[in-house]
């Protein structure tokens, strides 16, 4: 009996301080005159790390906001805690922040499977769930998930454009395709063989896939270029996209080479894999690439980098990650001005889905966020883009998934 | 009867009585967390069964964890199962997975063990993303909390932690059973000098695949449980980090010990969001340093310093006796 006694003991002790219950509920949860209190999970730790900065950088511009006297006279504050990129312990910690800290909304939750695992308890908990940092499809459903919006161009939707351009501009194509096998990868290849449509199985050639793990890809590139592929379609995050370049140029391959947004950063994948060995690259791009020159005397990308040096001075400006965190808390923050004094988590999301023709600053040119109550993906279109041995060049127009 | 035996009578029932009144008490997110730590209670409990006791080191439990929650998970999304018959079918396959897993680790001592249920541990969640048809893939799959029965007024929070809390006491008052009678006895044996234990005429072999079928079972029933609390299962959850922090619970808690499977578990459910509270910044070296401590202050566990006071205490008052 002894052990269990001992338990018991404990536990009284342990439970003592968490016996006093939580704030009541008030009208609108996380609302007060002078304040609104916004939650956020980001991976701070474990093996998603890297996108820590997201959260330290949204967390910077609020500090901003607030130093610059919040919106409409309220301050923001900004709890942000760490979920280690775990499922579980991401329902744990949103629980926290919509039960305990009352949150007046979530907003930014990191990662595909994380999202998933909150994704039906904000609906029923009716907590807006705003601008999830994902690129997964299924954000944007409002008529099953009326709380839940995504935020950035899915990895469908660029995989559509580049059909529509391989459709358009090569005759006889033969794609190859590297993607790696896991959702993400999954996504970007269902988005080209949907936009390709009845063509895709004559047109594709080989499909080549990497685990995460793997050490390298060189032997799925010299199969893509011994299928005879004249398309390379490269669905790779940046350590494999510097390899990727690096071999299809050592073995003398000269494909049509369509790379993913996800490697994109010039400082990050083009440097290293060589800036000759990855002229003639073809992206989308939606936001300004922090790395790129043609950018260094935009006005928005001074002010970035303004605000980079004085409230997130820790932070790596050749990171498109503190690029994207800024764009959207300044999409937040119109969503917020946006709702005027009523703050209630209905109005934030009836605002949130009335987003009409926003243009901010490290968005591309003529690119806009655009939402309405049947349509939650706020950013749709994207621009290709080709690398000119310097710089990424814009050409064609605008492509809008939204308007099909 | 010394005083102090009757208070040691007396505290088990008072442990359940508290434990069921935290339901009124306590709000639902708390009352989500204390049902989590009743799950790893559970986990941490088998766990204990096969390392504390049987001297068994495993890296790998996260595994087992895993695959009851995906029973539970499969079960209840492709066959509409009522959630109540998942838990014991996830205990019973663990129990046979474990088992079997057991007899080729009989060949495997200390290290060598733990480096093979490591790479259970490292397979496991590429293992699910591969077989995506039953499992969901990466995207994992999500449930639907159990509905509390019509009737009793309670919320789907209270239920789920009054199903945690059953499964609990009938996990432990079974676990003490077995250890503290003859089995219990046969375990601890093989731990302690397995070349007595087979002269004595303990079926080694035998012993060591049971326990860690036994142990695997414990861990299955916590992974089913955890499934139904967080009504999502996806294969990030299970990490190599979930396996290693079952066996900081474990050390942290007491190494054979059946009380230490609780303090265990509220050290791994609470430290790691305190260290979090301290510092933003570094959580994990606050971490790092928590455990350091209880370790120097507390070498043999919070339950063996327990027992450690306890008797100095029950010696102090003058009864002298231990039992």
């Amino acid at each position: 009996m002894k052990r269990s006694s001992l338990v018991a003991l404990a536990l009284i002790g342990a439970l003592g301080p968490l016996l006093v219950a939580g704030p009541a509920a008030a009208q609108s949860p996380g609302v007060t005159p002078t304040e609104v209190k916004i939650g956020n999970t980001n991976p701070y730790s474990g093996p998603a790390s890297a996108y820590g900065t997201i959260g330290k950088a949204l967390a910077a511009y609020f500090t901003k906001v607030n130093a610059e006297g919040g919106v409409n006279g309220r301050k923001i504050d900004f709890v942000t805690l760490d979920d280690g990129y775990s499922p579980p312990k991401t329902v744990e910690m949103v629980r926290r922040l919509v039960e305990q800290d009352q949150v007046a909304f979530v907003f930014q939750t990191l990662g595909t499977p994380t999202n998933s695992a909150i994704h039906k308890y904000l609906n029923q908990a009716k907590v807006p769930h705003l601008f999830v940092a994902t690129g997964a499809t299924k954000w944007g459903d409002p008529q099953h998930f009326p709380w839940t919006m995504g935020w950035q161009p899915t990895y469908q939707t660029e995989g559509h454009i580049y059909a529509q351009y391989v459709l358009r501009n090569v005759p006889n194509a033969k794609i190859g395709i590297l993607y790696q096998n896991d959702d993400y990868g999954k996504d970007y290849v269902k988005g080209i063989k949907d936009g390709l449509g009845e063509a895709a199985k004559k047109l594709i050639a080989l499909e080549q896939s990497y685990e995460v793990t793997d050490p390298t890809i060189d032997s799925q590139i010299v199969n893509l270029k011994n299928s005879g592929a004249n398309v390379f379609y490269n669905v790779t995050i940046p350590k494999f996209a510097v390899q990727a370049i690096k071999k299809a140029h050592d073995i003398g391959w000269k494909p049509l080479h369509l790379l993913n947004n996800v490697s994109a950063s010039v400082d990050v994948v083009l440097r290293p894999a060589g800036l000759e060995a990855s002229k003639d690259l073809i992206t989308a791009l939606y936001l300004k690439d922090p790395t790129d020159p043609q950018w260094r005397n935009d006005a928005g990308m001074k002010d970035w980098l303004v605000f980079m040096q004085k409230y997130y001075p820790d932070g790596n400006t050749k990171d498109a990650f503190n690029v994207y965190a800024y764009t959207v808390a300044q999409g937040l923050v119109h969503v917020l001005k946006q709702c005027g004094k009523d703050l209630s988590r209905e109005n934030i999301m009836r605002q949130a889905a009335s987003i009409k023709d926003l243009a901010l600053p490290l968005l591309l040119p003529g690119i806009k966020v655009n939402t309405s109550p049947t349509d939650f993906y706020p950013i749709e279109q994207e621009q290709l883009a080709k690398f000119d041995g310097e710089r990424w060049v814009l050409f064609g127009e605008v492509y809008d998934a939204g308007k099909k | 009867m010394s005083r102090a035996q009757g208070w040691r009578r007396a505290i088990a029932p008072a442990t359940i009585a508290i434990a069921c009144a935290l339901p009124f008490l306590l709000s639902n997110f708390r009352l989500f967390q204390f049902t989590q730590v009743g799950i790893y209670a559970i986990a941490l409990l088998g766990l204990n069964i096969l390392t504390g006791y049987n001297g068994q080191i495993s890296l790998g439990h996260g595994a087992f964890y895993a695959l009851g929650a995906y029973t539970t998970a499969i079960m209840i999304d492709k066959w509409n199962v009522a959630y109540g018959w998942t838990i014991p079918v996830a205990g019973l396959l663990c129990l046979a997975v474990g088992f079997l897993f057991g007899i080729p680790a009989l060949r495997l001592e200390g290290l060598y063990l733990a480096l093979a249920t490591f790479a259970l541990a490292l397979a496991v969640p590429q293992i699910l993303k591969y077989f995506e048809h039953w499992t969901g893939g990466s995207q994992g799959i999500v449930l639907s909390k159990p509905d509390p029965p019509r009737g009793l007024g309670l919320s789907p929070d209270q239920w789920l932690y009054f199903v945690t809390l059953g499964v609990v006491v009938v996990l432990f008052v079974l676990g003490a059973n077995l250890l503290r009678g003859r089995t219990g006895r046969a375990i601890v044996a093989i731990r302690d000098n397995p070349i007595a234990a087979q002269a004595m005429g303990v079926n080694g072999a035998l012993y060591k695949s049971l326990t860690f079928g036994v142990s695997a079972a414990y861990t299955g029933v916590a992974g089913a449980l955890s499934a139904l609390a967080i009504a999502f299962v996806a294969p990030d959850a299970f990490n190599v980090f979930l396996s290693i922090t079952f066996l900081v619970g474990i050390v942290i808690g007491g190494l054979a010990s059946i009380s230490g499977a609780i303090f265990g578990a509220l050290f791994i459910q609470f430290v790691p969001n305190w260290a979090q509270e301290i510092s933003k910044a570094a959580p994990w070296a606050i971490y790092g340093i928590f455990l350091i401590v209880f370790m120097y202050v507390m070498p043999r566990g919070i339950a063996g310093s327990l027992r450690l006071a306890w008797t100095r205490l029950a010696r102090v008052g003058g009864t002298g006796r231990t039992g």
